[in-house]
């Protein structure tokens, strides 16, 4: 032991260790083994278990039932029978609830904070003043969205039982974000924490019971990814809430393709951290270490890209790297320690394996010259330079304490270097220059930037990513959408049966109707970049009325006009960027001209599907309205301010997604058309369009009408054909961000299979098909969420 | 920047500025370009001192030995209308005897017992202070140019520290003209303060920057490099006078400006925050503001101070809890 006399010489800082004796008493309280927590009780362990261990120490903490699929049956059951009675608990109920569970969680804090530490190897000092608080914090906040909910959220319900599976990396903290906003909407919930860290799960679903909380409303499974993808399966489980790793995300997505299960994904990342020549660079030095080494860089909105404009750059890496020599690695329940342990030997072979492959391939290792302790899982603190975007460190994603640095000359490179990756969730901009950054934020794609910042939260903003991040959104007004859904109408299966299938390439056998003066024919192309275009394959179909006569052809798409058609709308980027005024413009022209023309397409619409006079007439005047609608939204759908911390502006903007597929349904040819494409330009998207593969001559006239209406070229893209060869190509292809589908269940089920490629969001809705001639149902503020993705931008502010 | 063990095991005592280990700042000519285009961010800069203190803890042996470096670090200071030659005698005796005896015997230290950093009173008090601490080694600082304000003539401002150098003050404690800050006559600010320094001669010169009255970190920033360009040895936050005294992130841009000047210059300047520390904890985390963003060497008395009057009194609180594990009164210590 050092005497006082030999610390004033030394001024270390000795040890400081948190006192784990509570968190311990209650895992020897529970030495014979923790079983799931199901309506309001905790199973029996029974037989098969697993290990939960520390990873600072290797010990074995608990032992935890291994949840098989009778007992995920049991849990949804239990969240199944207690949805009625919960969804119908007035709002004000539901808040005291909540707030109860906001107020035990703060009562309980340390025990909370040490049992996290102990389970997953952060460093007390973030589960104390990151976790635990930022818990506290979501469900107070939900407590107010359970009593505001009714009013704020008019006509719009909880959707069911939701499954959500939470990662390791911030246990207790993304099962608040899990649970809180679900049971705020009325849900009830099976949560399967991850097998790595189940502690604080179960210590939660103690509170619960000591809130008083009613049974079935949480319900907790634990297990491996087995448990978890029975959750996922389960056909009473009407929402999958999931945050983890791309893969499994993607798992997810074609697990639950065709089953109607509302779904949010919140992935992984290789978030860009951009340092300009006129940032404060010692700012930023203490930002990339609350990005990378926070949470030992086990986080995914991690800023482990660091991006530095060249001129400052070998000054900001002796800066990086002088700052990593006083970063302290080791034992996690020291109140000084910087970087904890990894969560378990699994991961440490990982980020060793990635950081070799690093070296391996030219880079340039640092690490700060620290004494790890000599058992348990520790990595020390790490810095990559002289790595190139194509160098694995810099496009995987290490989920360790380990950052890749390349430079970069111009705003514009910066840019386009920080958008170099399939990942999209966030994004740290630093810059003493307002204009410059906020200039970054809104070119950057991710759905969390920070300006001068990184890795703050609170649960009064949006989370989620772009792209291979996700999508939904968790915290504040648009975290909320997700737990809630518009009430279904009931009709009857029968019409969902799609018609569409095997359009024929050859001749028509029946004969044209025979005239004295032949009509002149008419040839209906595809609609790419603006041109009328012949269909790659050569081939048109004829389009037959409602009794078989033939009505003229419609040109035979095939994946090579979609891949063309997207190309060209990617070309027409200056869309998004123009002004919601110069939008609805062009709307309203559009509206103009097709209102001109209403006759025509009223006739082509009694011709093509055998409407009354009337209705066509009707289905033209509604679709000039719809479009009167658009461009009135054009300029108006605004995004919010959160009220988040002090002296912070955090904007949630809405952005576009870019290029969107549509495929539109058979019925109501031109009016079901028209709702689905209007919103997603208003928004400043660029659509390829596929229409009603039996109806689709109303879309093939309507480009005579975006021709002479200012739309710029590549903005709308029309393919005709088969609708659901030519919708999975789009649902496949990475350069689609986003894609609707109105049409058969099947397809549905194929389109959202496919997009697990890149994970666009889906929008697909089948049962029951919509009333397009019902606003309630066609239009309105949904269309227009669905369009567009929310993007926090986090700027705080003060000189 | 961290071997620096040997000048602290030499003594305990008062340790003169400028030891052998670090020679006195000569200064630079003023060189705008290490200050003009600077970047310094309020937000982060609040984060990162806000975290400091959460990110390090130093409990028991550690915490008692970091609270007698705190100790060793003080300015004791009296600036008062109303200070007498009696009341500066009185602090001097505390300058000297600092803890109870069974304090300093419980820590270990009865062969080098500790004693302030130095007494700290207006130049007409000089006289008497340095009498009253006549052999222990602990040097008399006195404020000049017209402390706080510093409006007076720069003439009068000089003959001030001439008169306190004169009267036996061995650092001097001067102001800035805030209004050269605020208005950016950097070559002015730069001007009066190597003036300043010269006069000084032998003394050294711990420039006040009076942070609270320049508001923006920006000119906290800029004010730090001037003075250091101009030859302070010490940059030291405020007068305790204004509205905000030393605070955390202020302290935090100095001392980020302290560690750029050593780069381009290799000298190594001191810092002094001053009014506001009044709390054991407020020691603490000031030492670790220094050991993690300037390093080891910085944690002696020599590249640290602590202007304060009323923090003594609660470290030997602090340090008597530690010795007996009872919470202690104010009145068990002898009065400053």
């Amino acid at each position: 032991m050092p005497q006082v006399r030999d610390i004033l010489d030394t001024m270390d800082y000795g040890t400081s260790p948190e006192a784990s004796d509570v968190a311990r008493a209650w895992l020897a309280a529970h030495g014979d083994g923790f079983g799931h927590f199901i309506e309001g009780a905790f199973t029996p362990p029974g037989d098969d278990t697993f290990d939960v261990s520390n990873p600072a120490t290797g010990e074995t903490l608990a032992r935890v039932a291994q949840g098989s699929a009778a007992d995920v049956d049991a849990a949804v059951a239990a969240a199944a029978r207690a949805f009625p009675g919960w969804s119908a608990t007035p709002g004000h109920v539901r808040a005291r609830h909540l707030y109860a569970l906001a107020r035990l969680v703060q009562k309980r804090e340390r025990f909370l904070a040490v049992l996290e530490t102990l389970d997953n190897g952060k460093p007390i000092r973030e589960a104390r003043d990151i976790d635990v608080p930022l818990v506290a914090r979501h469900f107070y906040h939900h407590a107010g969205w359970a009593e505001l909910i009714e009013t704020e959220f008019p006509g719009q319900v909880p959707v069911g039982v939701c499954g959500q599976i939470i990662p390791w990396n911030f246990p207790l903290l993304m099962l608040a974000w899990k649970i809180a906003p679900a049971l705020a909407a009325g849900n009830t919930v099976v949560l399967k924490p991850a097998e790595f860290t189940p502690l604080t799960a179960l210590a939660f679903a103690e509170i619960c019971r000591e809130a008083g909380l009613p049974p079935g409303v949480v319900n907790i499974v634990c297990g491996d990814g087995s448990t978890g993808a029975a959750l996922v399966r389960h056909p009473c489980v009407a929402k999958v809430a999931f945050t983890g790793s791309t893969e499994v995300g993607r798992q997810i997505r074609e697990a639950t393709a065709g089953s109607g299960k509302k779904l949010s994904l919140e992935l992984g990342g290789k978030s860009p951290f951009v340092v300009f020549a006129d940032a404060d660079l010692d700012a930023a030095v203490e930002g990339v270490v609350d990005a990378i080494w926070f949470n030992g860089g086990q986080v995914c909105c991690a800023g482990s890209r660091i991006l530095v404009q060249e001129g400052v750059a070998e000054r900001f890496y002796a800066k990086l790297r002088r700052r990593m020599a006083t970063l302290r690695t080791g034992d996690p329940l020291d109140k000084s320690t910087d970087v904890g342990a990894i969560v378990a030997p699994v991961q440490l072979d990982r980020i060793r394996s990635l950081v070799a492959a690093g070296e391996a391939e030219g880079g340039t290792l640092f690490q700060a010259d620290t004494d790890l302790p000599a058992t348990g899982c520790f990595f020390p603190p790490s810095l990559f330079t002289d790595v190139e975007p194509a160098s694995t460190v810099a496009e995987v994603e290490i989920f360790g304490p380990v950052a890749v640095a390349m430079t970069f000359r111009t705003l514009d490179e910066a840019v386009a270097l920080g958008n170099n990756t399939r990942y999209g969730l966030a994004a740290s901009i630093w810059s003493e220059n307002i204009d410059l950054a906020l200039d970054v934020a809104a070119r950057v794609k991710a759905g969390v930037v920070w300006i001068n910042a990184t890795n703050v939260f609170d649960a009064a903003a949006g989370f989620g990513g772009f792209k291979e991040s996700g999508f939904g959104r968790e915290g504040g007004r648009e975290g909320l959408e997700e737990y809630l859904t518009h009430p279904v109408r009931e009709v009857k299966r029968a019409s969902l049966t799609g018609r569409a299938n095997g359009l024929s390439a050859l001749p028509a056998g029946a004969p044209a109707a025979s005239v004295a003066l032949p009509t002149i024919d008419r040839t209906a192309k595809l609609f790419i970049g603006g041109k009328q275009v012949r269909p790659d394959g050569g081939h048109s179909t004829t389009v037959f009325g409602p009794r078989g006569a033939p009505l003229g052809q419609a040109a035979l798409g095939n994946r090579k006009d979609i891949r063309n058609a997207v190309e060209a709308a990617e070309k027409a980027a200056s869309w998004g960027a123009t002004t919601g005024h110069s939008r609805a413009q062009v709307l309203y022209y559009v509206a103009e001209n097709l209102s001109a023309r209403a006759s025509e397409f009223q006739d082509r619409l009694s011709l093509m599907t055998g409407a009354s006079a009337e209705e066509a007439a009707l289905e033209v005047e509604i679709s000039v309205r719809r479009t009167f609608f658009y461009a009135a939204w054009a300029d108006k759908y605004d995004g919010r301010v959160h009220a988040t911390r002090a002296r912070h502006v955090t904007l949630a903007m809405n952005e576009s997604f870019g290029v969107m597929g549509l495929v539109c349904p058979d019925e109501a040819p031109l009016l079901a058309l028209v709702s689905l494409l209007m919103p997603v330009l208003a928004m400043g998207n660029r659509a390829v369009l596929v229409p009603s593969p039996t109806h689709p001559l109303a879309a093939t006239d309507l480009y005579q009408v975006l021709e002479t209406s200012d739309v710029p070229p590549g903005v709308v893209n029309i393919v005709t054909g088969e609708r659901d060869a030519l919708a999975k190509t789009l649902a496949e292809h990475d350069g689609v961000a986003a894609l609707w589908y109105a049409g058969p269940p099947d397809g549905i089920a194929a389109v959202e299979r496919a997009s697990a490629g890149n994970l666009k969001p889906t929008w697909a809705s089948a049962h029951p098909p919509r009333d397009w001639f019902h606003a309630r149902e066609a239009q309105g503020r949904e269309y227009l969420r669905r369009a567009t993705q929310v993007k926090n931008v986090w700027v705080p502010y003060g000189e | 920047m961290d071997d620096h063990t040997a000048s602290a095991r030499a003594s305990l005592g008062p340790e003169r500025i400028a030891s052998a280990a670090h020679p006195r700042n000569l200064g630079t000519p003023l060189h705008p370009e290490w200050f003009e285009g600077v970047g310094i961010n309020l937000s982060a800069a609040e984060r990162r001192a806000a975290t400091l203190g959460a990110r390090r803890s130093v409990k028991k042996d550690h915490q008692a030995a970091w609270l007698v470096k705190a100790l060793t670090c003080i300015d004791l200071t009296t600036l008062a209308g109303d200070d007498t030659p009696g009341r500066v005698h009185r602090l001097c005796a505390k300058a000297r005897r600092p803890l109870r005896e069974d304090l300093v015997a419980a820590l270990g230290l009865e062969d080098r017992p500790p004693t302030v950093g130095a007494v700290c009173v207006y130049p007409t008090m000089v006289r008497p202070a340095v009498a009253a601490l006549r052999g222990s080694g602990i040097p008399v600082a006195s404020v000049a140019t017209g402390f706080p304000a510093g409006l007076t003539p720069l003439s009068q401002r000089l003959a001030e520290i001439r008169y306190a150098v004169d009267e036996g003050a061995e650092e001097i404690d001067i102001v800035i003209t805030r209004a050269h800050a605020l208005l950016g006559e950097w070559s002015a600010l730069y001007d009066e303060v190597a003036a300043m320094r010269e006069t000084c001669g032998g003394a050294h010169l711990k420039a006040i920057l009076g942070t609270g009255d320049l508001r923006t970190l920006r000119n906290v920033y800029k004010a730090s490099m001037v003075a250091m360009q101009a030859g302070a040895d010490f940059i030291k936050t405020s007068t305790g006078k204004e509205e905000v005294n030393a605070t955390l992130p202020v302290s935090l841009t100095m001392v980020r400006a302290l560690r750029d000047y050593c780069e381009h210059t290799g000298h190594r300047v001191g810092f002094k925050p001053a009014g506001g520390l009044k709390t054991a904890k407020d020691a603490l985390n000031w030492l670790v503001l220094m050991k993690e963003e300037l390093g080891r060497p910085w944690l002696e008395p020599d590249l640290f101070r602590i202007g304060a009057s009323s923090l003594l009194a609660d470290i030997e609180r602090q340090i008597e809890h530690w010795a007996t594990g009872r919470y202690s009164s104010a009145s068990h210590h002898a009065m400053a």
